[in-house]
Formats: C-alpha cells, structure tokens, sequence
C-alpha cells in the first residue's frame, strides 16, 4: 500500500488565520512606526532650540513673547538667526495651571464619587452619573467661550480690586483673563475625568470587606474610607495620571482664558498672584503656530512640544511605577 | 419506641471495624450513651470536643418574639431565645429556614436590606438594641462571616485597624502592639504569626485567615460573639482549630453559631436551637435535641431525613 | 434550671462579666461618629450636589444663550466677512465642515482601530509586541492632540503628499481637509481600540471554542461570531470616538488653515474642497468668542449650541448603546 501523500498545503500558500495574523501585524506594525515617527521628528525639529539654549531653556531671562518676536523677525530680514528663549514664565505658568487644577479636581472628585458610591440616595445617583459623563463630553472650546463670557468679566469686575491693578501696575494688567479662570473651568473640565475612573475603583472594592467592617462596628464613613479609598488607591493613580495628562494638553480653552502673555505669576505678589495671567505650553504652541513658516521658529515650536510630548511620557511612567508597591497587600490593581 | 421507622442508618465504624447497616427495625450494634432514643444519629457516640463545663451561664442577650420580614414574606417568627455566656449556642436547620436572617438580626445587620423590617425585640444587658446605636452595637456584637475576610492589610494592621478605629482618640503605639498581642493570642494564632506581623494577612491559609477574623471580632472586646458558618470554606484541619477555639472562648464571650454541619453543632454546642421555615422548633441541650428530640420535625431532620 | 434566676438576678444588677474591668469609658454611642466623620459626609452631600448644579448651570445657560441667537438662516448661509452681526453670515462651512472631518477622519480611524483591536485581542503574538502595541495606544490617548497637529505640518508639507493640499509658489502649504483629518484619527484610535478590545473580551470563552471545534479559522470566527456579538461596545467606541473628533480644535486650528469659508485648491469638485482650507464648528466658535479674530459672541453662542447639541445627542445614543450591550453580565 503506497503511503498517503503528504497534503498539499505548502503550494497553495499561508492558511487564511496566518495571512490574517500578518495583515493584521503587519497593520499594527504601520501604526507603531508611525507613531516613532511621530516621536523622533517631533525632537529631531526640537533640538536646535535646544542644543543653541542649553537649559538656559527652561530658565528665567526675559519675556518669552519678545523673544519669540526677535527669532520671528530674525529669519524673516535674513539675518543671522536668533534661538535666545528662556521659556520659564511658560514652565510655571503650565506647572501652576496643572497643578492647582488636579489637586482641587482630587479632593472634588473623591469626595462626590465617595458620595455617588455609597451614600447618595438612589435618586440623586440616577440623575448625578449621566451628568458626570455629560460634563466629561462637552468641548473645549465650549468651556473657553463660557470661561471668557461669563467668568473673566466677573473676575474682572467683581474679584480684581483697583488696589490690585495699582499694586502690579508697571508689570502687568489685570483684567479679568486670569490663572484663577483657568484653574477654575480646568478643574471642572477633568474632575469627570477623575470621577469616573474613581467610581469604578471604589465599585470594584469587595462586598466582603466592606461588610466585614462593618460587622466589627466601624461607622459607614470610616468603614468607606478605610477600606474602599484605600483598597482604590490603583484606581485613584490611574485617575489622577489620566486627567493630569489632560490638564498638560488643554490648549483652547487656556488660551482663551488665562491671558494670552507669557507672564510668570509671582507669589510673592500676595493674593493678587491668583488673578496675574500667564499662557501655558499648549496654549502657547497654539497661538505662535501662524509663525511656523521661519525656521528657528519652528525650532522653537517643536521645543515646546516637545515638552509636551515628554512630560505626558513621564506621566504614564510614574502612574504604573506607583502602583506597584500597592500589590503586595493584595489591592488589585 | 417510636411509631414512625427512621431510614436505615449506616453505621461508620468508631473503632475500625467493619460498617454495618442497620436496616429499618433492628437494634442498634453500637452502645449508644444512656437516654439516647434509638435511631439516633450515629454521631451522638462519637466523643465530644469539651474542654470543662462552664462554671456559670450569664445571660447576654435575650431574643423575644421576634418576627423579621423581607417585604411581604416572613423570614423568621416570634422566636424567642435566651443567649448565655458559658454556653455555644448553635442555630440549625436545613437552607432558608432563617437562622443566618435571625443571626443577622442580633447586631442588626439585617438592615443593611432596605426592605428588611422586624417586629419584636432584642435586649442586650437589659437594653433594647433598637434603642442603641448600630455602630456602638456591633461592637458589643460582633460578627464572623462565611467566608473569610481579612483586609488588604498586614496581619497587625488588620487587628489594630479594629482598635484604631473604635478607640475615641488615637491609641498609642505600645498600647495598640499589647491588645493586638491578647487579641491574637485569643485566637490562638499568636504563635504562628509572631515572626512577622507585617505579614500580608492575605497570604495567609484559609483557617489562619479566619482566625484572623475572630482576632479582629475578639479586638472589639465583645459581649457577644456571632458566626455565620465560619468553618464551612475550610478544610477538616482548620475547622478542628477553631473548633477547639470557639469552645475555649464561651467562658470570656457569649457565643452563637449557626452550622449546616450537624456533627460540628453535635460537637461545640451545649444548647441547639432547631429552625425551620422561619419558626423555633426546638430549643434545648445538645444531648436532648440529637440524641432524644421532643419534636418530631427535629428528629427527622437530625437524622438526615430532610435537609 | 436554677441558673436561670442568677443571671436574670445578674442581668438586673448591671450584668457586667465578671472577672473584667468595666470596658464602656472610651467608647460610648457618640465615640462612633466622630465629629470628623460627620464632616465629611456633609462635605460629601455639598460638593456632590455643587457639581449637580454647576454642570446645569452650564448646559442650561447655553441653551439659552443658544437659543437666544440660533436662526434657521445661520445655517444656510457661508459666513462672510462682515463687521457687523447681520452681515457676518451664518456658518454653513464650518457645519458642514464639521461634518466633513468627522467622515474622514472615522475612515481611517474606524478600521484601523478595529484591525488593532482584533490583533490585540485575538492574536497577539509575540507578547512583546502586544504590550508595546498596548502602550502606544496608552500613549496616543494621554498625549497632547496639538503635538500631532504639529506633526502633520511636518508631514504634509513633505513634496511627497503635495496632492493632498494646495501648493502655493512650489511651497506645499500642507493645510488641508486630508491633513486634518488623518492627524484627527489619531485621537479617536485609542477609544476605538479600547472599546473594541473590551467588547471582544467580554465575550466567553465557550463561544470561541465552539466555533474553533466545528472548524472556523479563528479569522472567520472573529468575522462573523464576535464582532457581531461585540457590536454594540464597538458602535460605542465609534461614537466616542466621533464625539471627540468634533469637539478638537487644536488640530482644525492648525492643520486646516484659517479660512472661515472653504476655499478649494483645484479645480476638481469634492477632492478641491477636500484639498482645500476650511473650518469647522470649533474653530467657528473659536474665532468668533471675544478673543478671536472675528468677535461676534452672538455667533458663537449660536454656533457653540450647535456643537453642543450633536455632542449631547452623541453621549445619549452611547448611553442607549451600552446598556443593549449589557449582554453578557
């Protein structure tokens, strides 16, 4: 009896799950060198800005928009090109917007998604979840032009003093496009952000331990916070990293509200520092992006990218290092 | 002799002999203890896990008439019974007769439900529990569950969280270390957790676990301790542990159990309260309500009739 | 039994346990809520309902600022350069333009996203490459959409992709429909992928094994078993992925030139337009808000309900979708 021949499959080519598996790959492949395209190009128009400044980049020295006007003007006559940017006043300007922004978003988001979890009567939380999603959809822009409607007039009028406006007179103008709006209308822009990813967390906590507390004669407060916040805690970094990801990237509705100058708030102007204005990094990026044209400019640009581009890496980075110490005690995270 | 002939029983040998079954009207082979009623259950030989009598039995608690409802339908009825401490009370009955719903009732956990409400009353110490609060309540009452439940905390961290949290100001360090110490000794797992207390207590094995649980309910320095079928996720091992423990602590706390385990309730209680379908059945001792039950339901049921 | 008269003589007298010292100081009823825990709840209550009553005061001060200014003429009519509000046009371009970037950008996002999805949860070999595929999107999703704005500008005005915008004296302007729209499906992809891949996962293993064991290739499997059980978290991710693409402004700003009217590059009908510079409704509102260059607030207002009122539609359609998704829990 002659032994079966062996089946044709080599002749007629991959199996259809293979030719799948490598257009599929292959598909991924495309997208993930796109997106390490995205990364080196973006540094490799970054670096003479950088290489010209040094870390003189990140420091003090001059007004960020005169300097920016100088680089323009210098391409455009021909002459040799100018780099000088000192870009601290747009540093602090984005560390103060995101900062004060995600620490009161914190404190606002874990105190209501406390209360949509456990203690909101059924009502309340039928009508509260649907509103957090909502407020988490709405436009930028939509903020900006709220923000510059309505909530820079009555910082203007009704929260910025004449004494102010005299005390900071040969620095800067105070109208009412100020660090405060922003700081304002940010946090409400991402606390959703923070309350979902929060209400998740706290939904996921064991009835078990919950239940457990509560037998042993701890109040639902205590019991709450004890255990569910702390048995959360991967699902509170996982919130934070994410919206201050977002509050790093708003561009249009700080740009429309905070002022428009590259200005350093200073704290040692006493209170009046919350309404002083100032431009974060993506704001800034926003409104010089017409000057594209020139090259030191667009040196420049890109440095302000990316910035941008690293600190939302870093982010990532230190949201997975935190939650590693959290796994030993058996909070999943 | 009874009219009614109880199911042929198999006999498991107590001493390696062959197994016999005994069909329907024979005599019993195996010497049964004086006053045990034939075709008793063939656990009631089997020695029991005492330590010593109590000396005293204080009464702690006392149930009176208490009817609790979810919505329309009746869980439990006007069951009244008396809780000592010297004594294991066990609560039996086969699924859905309500012991758990009346365990649950005692520290007032039940309402958690929303559409739990209750109809007569419960003193602890001469007072009303509907007139305290839930929270001071069930730390006089405290409570195991089912399935044990450690925190996502060390060892220490899980004891102390009890004391820290109950204690009206912040308990120092060396006075939190001395109770977490008793706490765990009570339990009986000091020993094996003193190396490191920092220990995650989730890494623990299931009976470790457990006895964590009643550290953590012992911490509370209760009156009256409740469990909720502590053993019945463990293996034979750790439930002998803590079986032994529950009889070493009736004397300190006033204990209630409620088991599916009929030879767990034969070996730890000194009184058994039979429910079914939300009604007492039978209250009595241990010895009585296996070996020479009154009722007939009760007979039935302990010697694996129904269940 | 006689005990029963010593206790109830010991209960009547105190019934404290004998043998220990009495244990009620510290802990009396009150110790149980401490003054702290109360404030906290109450802090709970107060900011809960805050948020309650900011996010209606937002959406109903809109729609009625909205609805103050909205005429059925604003949107038929091309905005046009005029000082005053009469004169100023409506916004049929920035609608319509709008509508334009989100139709092209969902088609490259759309597959693409599926196509990661799929891999990631039905393939994914070698594991190295899924968890870096993983991070990317991670990536994609945290950072900045102005970043890829800039990118395009590098790309697009590369001789190569010329034919996707205008070209101006032999300079690529790079400005068009095309680049924006590719660089906005960047920020729709991570939605996608999330919610394909979750909706994928959320299927049980049983069903895939059947199909495998009746002989389904794992690719014809996937096609007509699992994408269609996964439907609605796929439709879900769609829409919010939609829903982001027309909120952005950052990339229409940069990417899409600033002309408030179309203005087409060639002579072909729908591809100039599509090479051409124009605007959508974020940007409409954008130069229309007090800081822009156009400063008609009234527009705006109107143009900005516009917006709003696709975007709230979108969150309701997502809200119906996921509870039918609710299948399988």
């Amino acid at each position: 009896m002659a032994p079966a021949s062996h089946p044709q499959r080599v002749s007629r080519g991959l199996l259809p799950d293979q030719r799948a598996e490598l257009m599929l790959g292959a598909l991924v492949c495309a997208v993930l060198l796109f997106v390490l395209a995205l990364i080196v190009f973006v540094f490799r128009e970054a670096w003479p800005s950088f290489t010209h400044n040094g870390l003189a980049w990140f420091g003090p020295g001059g007004n960020p928009d005169q300097q920016v006007q100088a680089i323009f003007t210098s391409a455009d006559l021909l002459r040799r090109p100018v780099y000088t940017f000192h870009a601290w006043p747009i540093v602090w300007g984005t560390l103060l917007t995101t900062f004060g922004a995600v620490t009161l978003s914190f404190v606002a988001a874990l105190f209501v998604s406390v209360f949509v979890v456990e203690f909101a009567p059924e009502a309340i939380r039928r009508i509260l979840e649907p509103v957090v999603r909502l407020l988490a959809s709405v436009p930028s822009v939509i903020f900006g032009l709220l923000g510059v409607l309505v909530l820079v007039p009555f910082i203007g009028q009704h929260v910025i003093t004449d004494a102010d406006r005299r005390s900071v007179a040969y620095i800067v103008s105070l109208s009412g496009y100020s660090l405060l709006a922003g700081v304002l209308i940010l946090t409400l822009m991402i606390a959703p952000l923070m309350i979902a990813v929060f209400c998740d967390g706290l939904r996921a906590v064991p009835r078990g331990w919950l239940e457990g507390s509560l037998g042993l004669g701890i109040n639902r407060w205590r019991t709450f916070w004890k255990i569910g916040v702390r048995t959360a805690r991967p699902a509170l970094v996982a919130g934070t990293v994410l919206a201050t990801a977002r509050a790093l990237g708003e561009t249009v509705m700080l740009a429309m509200v905070t002022g428009g100058v590259s200005f350093a708030p200073n704290p040692a102007d006493g209170l009046v520092f919350f309404v002083e204005p100032t431009r974060p990094l993506a704001a800034t990026i926003l409104q010089t992006a017409e000057e594209l044209t020139s090259a030191p400019m667009k040196h420049t640009i890109f440095a302000l990218a990316a910035v941008l581009l690293f600190s939302a890496a870093l982010l990532s980075l230190a949201g997975w290092a935190a939650k590693q110490p959290m796994k030993r005690y058996g909070v999943r995270a | 002799m009874t009219n009614a002939s109880p199911p042929p029983v198999r006999r498991l040998p107590l001493d390696g002999t062959e197994a016999t079954v005994v069909a329907t009207g024979e005599q019993p082979t195996v010497a049964m203890p004086a006053g045990t009623a034939p075709g008793a259950p063939s656990f009631v030989s089997a020695p029991r896990r005492r330590i010593a009598s109590a000396p005293l039995a204080i009464d702690r608690m006392q149930v009176e008439q208490l009817s609790i409802a979810y919505g329309s339908k009746l869980a439990v009825r006007e069951v009244s019974l008396p809780i000592r401490q010297g004594e294991v009370l066990a609560l039996i009955g086969p699924s859905g007769c309500g012991k758990t719903t009346l365990l649950r009732s005692l520290n007032r956990l039940t309402e958690l439900t929303k559409t739990a409400s209750m109809k007569g009353r419960v003193l602890l110490d001469g007072e009303d529990i509907a007139t305290l609060e839930p929270t001071a309540l069930r730390r006089r009452v405290t409570m195991v569950f089912q399935q044990p439940n450690p925190f996502p905390m060390s060892v220490f961290d899980n004891v102390a969280y009890v004391l820290r949290e109950q204690a009206a100001r912040r308990p120092r360090r060396a006075a939190l270390q001395g109770a977490v110490r008793s706490a765990l000794e009570r339990a009986g797992l000091y020993d094996e957790v003193a190396g490191d207390l920092s220990h995650p207590a989730l890494r623990l094995s299931g009976g470790q676990q457990q006895r964590l649980c009643i550290a953590r309910a012992l911490a509370a320095d209760p009156e009256v301790l409740l469990l909720d079928e502590p053993c019945s996720a463990l293996d034979p091992q750790s439930t002998q542990v803590i079986e032994q423990l529950i009889v070493a602590l009736r004397e300190q706390v006033a204990i209630v159990i409620v088991t599916h385990n009929l030879q767990q309730a034969y070996r730890i209680a000194d009184r058994v309260a039979f429910m079914y379908l939300g009604e007492m059945v039978e209250l009595g001792p241990a010895e009585q309500v296996f070996g020479a039950p009154r009722e007939a339901r009760t007979k039935e049921y302990v010697s694996g009739g129904f269940g | 039994m006689s005990d029963v008269a010593r206790s109830s003589a010991l209960a009547t007298s105190g019934g404290r346990n004998p043998g220990s010292a009495p244990r009620r100081s510290a802990r009396d009823s009150s110790a149980s809520w401490r003054w702290s825990d109360r404030v906290g709840l109450a802090f709970a209550w107060l900011l809960g309902l805050l948020f309650l009553a900011a996010t209606a005061a937002i959406v109903l001060y809109m729609m009625v600022q909205g609805i103050r200014f909205v005429r059925p003429e604003l949107f038929v009519t091309s905005p046009a350069a005029g000082v005053s509000e009469a004169a100023s046009g409506g916004f049929l371009d920035p609608l319509l333009g709008t509508v334009i970037v989100a139709v092209m950008a969902m088609a490259i996002a759309f597959p693409l996203g599926l196509a990661i999805g799929v891999w990631l949860s039905e393939f994914g070999n070698p594991s190295w490459l899924a968890r870096v595929t993983e991070s990317t999107i991670e990536m994609l999703a945290g950072s900045p959409s102005i970043v890829f704005a800039l990118f395009g500008t590098l790309i697009f005005e590369q001789g190569a992709l010329a034919f996707l915008s205008r070209t101006n004296d032999g300079v690529v302007y790079g400005r068009s429909f095309f680049a924006a729209a590719a660089m906005l499906s960047l920020i729709a992809l991570p939605l996608i992928v999330a919610n394909v891949r979750e909706g994928l996962q959320a299927i049980p293993g049983h069903v895939r094994e059947a199909s495998y064991a009746v002989g389904k290739t794992r690719i014809t499997t996937t096609r007509r078993v699992l994408l269609p059980a996964a439907r609605p978290s796929v439709v879900t991710g769609a829409m919010l992925g939609v829903g982001r693409i027309i909120g952005d402004t950052a990339i229409i700003v940069i990417l899409l030139g600033a002309t408030l009217r179309f203005t087409s590059a060639g002579d072909v009908p729908l591809l100039g337009t599509l090479k051409g510079t124009g605007s959508t409704l974020t940007t409409f509102v954008y130069a229309n808000a007090p800081t822009g260059d156009v400063n008609q607030p009234h527009k705006a207002f109107a143009a900005g309900f516009v917006l709003l009122s696709m975007v709230l539609l979108l969150n309701f359609a997502v809200d119906v979708a996921a509870r039918r998704g609710r299948r399988w829990r």
